[in-house]
């Protein structure tokens, strides 16, 4: 209880008032940086969309069109509130909350600044007291950020089903299928950033990748490749934007949602974005650490982790902008037949070279046979699959 | 104090889906309910600082097992409010009854009867205040180690027989208006000749 719920372990203990008063600080500053950031990003995102178009984008409201985000909400809260007919209410009114507030609750965990140089793991001093510069540090960080992500399909899946129309229906049944299968290469490809920090805990993991020992090398490149594919379907954003194919289904699961409730589905899907480019940040590229310049150092991990967070987002609208979407067999084979197969095969080859590690053995020749062991395996189940393929042919050949 | 009211709250969450999932008329309703009692379990793992059960909690159980009773629910269409007066096996009321009291009898004896002493249990060798998810892959890859793996080779078949059950057979593409034998050894009606015709060709073919 004290791990997961004091939510700073270095405060566990002598609760007194400086530390609720820091506590509540915290939270406030979370709610209030994640909110500003999503309002950002949606500007961002319409901004350098614009860019990439060739045309301008949103110039009206105020400097470079700065508060248009602001406008656009005004309005969805001025705007009825419409309920369907045929809508279950009850889950109809839940599921946007569904959607919104585990988008909020990962954002607790990550690390978004301190000093993490040389010994120091990112720990400040406030009102006398040490702290760290996130939320909440519990001992399973990573699978609490699995878990919610796991939770969150829930929000689209009931969205869609409570609407009593068959475009959303479809949306929501394509994505959860999406988010479900996704979900796996997702959490493969961060076993293999886990066995490499040895801790579930963000800031251990954090603390791990000081002096530029970042897993993005660490751990060789292809957890992250994963990881950013996954992500990418896991938020269903464009090339994986199934979900609300207009085209196809019209608005998708949250075609029968209006007003205050599309606002929080919209809100949503802006958070889970700069939360998944802050998770991608902190898992693989060393979150908040980074060499401390002149002054002091914990403003120094602000600086790297918004810089490091600001590449992410961009990457994001990059692929929006680029990449056609895939279809929807395309997106399944994708998932199943290739990232699940390489992120368990690397996470195979990871976990010898640990071992091979702990042993003593040379560093080289380990990976070397793993990737040799692995290659005859993946030779002999192709094989198989293809004598099995003729043997049925023929089957249908000679008619038995 | 805090253990007392974490315990209250997440156990009116639990007893609340549970009779939820009992009472609702609507089975996603009832799903739902269900995933509130298995969030309450894992408030109450972290009560008692089991962080990775309650975190394998959420996401096996309320992240992958009720989503997919959603996904059958949905995909079959049997969210529909269900019709309870009917009694498909006569007789089975008055018996889930009997059963329930019967079970209930028995909790209340166990608990009344029994006194808490305290003595660990011989199975687990827990370190309290330990680092709880090195202390279960410990004990998972050592003692027991032979449990896991006969459970994953119980997953693996079980996946290997999904996949043999749910793969099409070759032949010719079944037409939508076509009237199909839904088990081998039915009878299909035929009702023009075109369709004959048809049949006899597939029969030709084969």
């Amino acid at each position: 209880m004290a791990q997961l719920l004091a939510l700073d372990p270095l405060l566990a203990g002598d609760v007194d008032l400086a530390v609720v008063l820091i506590v509540l600080l915290k939270t406030v500053i979370a709610f209030t940086l994640l909110l500003v950031s999503v309002l950002f990003m949606v500007w961002f995102e319409r901004k350098a969309i614009g860019d990439l178009q060739n045309r301008i984008g949103p110039n009206r409201a105020g400097p470079f069109g700065l508060f248009q985000t602001v406008a656009d909400g005004l309005k969805f809260f001025m705007k009825e509130d419409s309920l369907p007919d045929r809508a279950d209410r009850r889950i109809f009114v839940l599921a946007p909350y569904l959607t919104a507030v585990p988008a909020f609750l990962v954002f607790a965990v990550i690390p978004i600044g301190g000093d993490f140089s040389g010994d120091n793991r990112g720990v400040i001093r406030i009102f006398g007291h040490d702290t760290l510069m996130q939320l909440a540090d519990p001992p399973i960080g990573v699978l609490l950020i699995l878990a919610m992500s796991s939770v969150a399909v829930y929000g689209i899946m009931l969205a869609g089903w409570s609407s009593g129309s068959k475009y959303p229906l479809l949306g929501s049944v394509r994505a959860s299928a999406q988010m479900v299968s996704y979900e796996a290469a997702l959490g493969l490809s961060v076993v293999a950033v886990v066995l490499t920090a040895g801790s579930l805990g963000t800031n251990a993991i954090v603390a791990s990748q000081s002096t530029w020992s970042w897993n993005l090398w660490v751990t060789g490149l292809v957890p992250f490749v994963i990881f950013v594919i996954a992500g990418t379907a896991e938020l269903n954003r464009p090339p994986f934007d199934l979900v609300e194919a207009e085209q196809e289904l019209v608005g998708g699961f949250n075609t029968e949602y209006s007003a205050f409730r599309f606002a929080l589905f919209f809100l949503a899907e802006f958070m889970n974005t700069v939360t998944m480019s802050a998770i991608i940040v902190t898992l693989f590229l060393g979150g908040p650490s980074g060499p401390v310049l002149f002054g002091p150092g914990w403003l120094w991990g602000t600086v790297w982790f918004s810089v490091k967070l600001f590449g992410f987002l961009f990457m994001f609208v990059w692929f929006r902008a680029t990449l056609p979407r895939v279809r929807y067999d395309q997106l399944m084979d994708l998932g199943w037949k290739i990232l699940i197969p390489l992120a368990l095969g690397w996470l195979l080859i990871l976990a010898g070279r640990q071992v091979g590690a702990d042993a003593g053995w040379n560093p080289v020749v380990v990976p070397l046979v793993g990737v040799v062991g692995l290659a005859a395996v993946f030779g002999m189940i192709a094989l198989a699959l293809r004598a099995a393929t003729r043997l049925r042919a023929l089957d249908e050949e000679v008619g038995v | 104090m805090v253990e007392v009211v974490v315990f209250a709250i997440a156990a009116v969450v639990i007893l609340g889906g549970a009779v939820g999932v009992i009472f609702s008329r609507n089975t996603v309703h009832a799903a739902l309910s269900l995933v509130a009692t298995l969030f309450g379990i894992a408030v109450l793992f972290v009560a008692q600082e089991a962080n990775f059960l309650a975190a394998v909690q959420v996401i096996v159980y309320a992240g992958a097992i009720v989503v997919l009773f959603l996904f059958v629910i949905m995909l079959l269409g049997v969210d529909r409010d269900e019709d309870i007066d009917a009694e498909p096996l006569v007789g089975q009321r008055p018996a889930a009854y009997a059963l329930g009291v019967l079970m209930a009898a028995g909790l209340v004896a166990v608990v009344t009867t029994s006194t808490v002493t305290g003595v660990p249990s011989f199975a687990a060798r827990w370190v309290r205040d330990g680092d709880d998810v090195s202390q279960i892959g410990r004990l998972l890859f050592t003692d027991y180690v032979f449990a896991m793996e006969i459970t994953s080779l119980l997953l693996v078949i079980a996946v290997v027989g999904a996949v043999i059950m749910a793969r099409t057979r070759p032949g010719p593409q079944i037409d939508a208006d076509e009237v199909v034998p839904v088990l081998p050894g039915d009878h299909v009606d035929h009702d023009d000749e075109a369709d004959e015709a048809d049949a006899d060709d597939e029969v030709d073919a084969s």
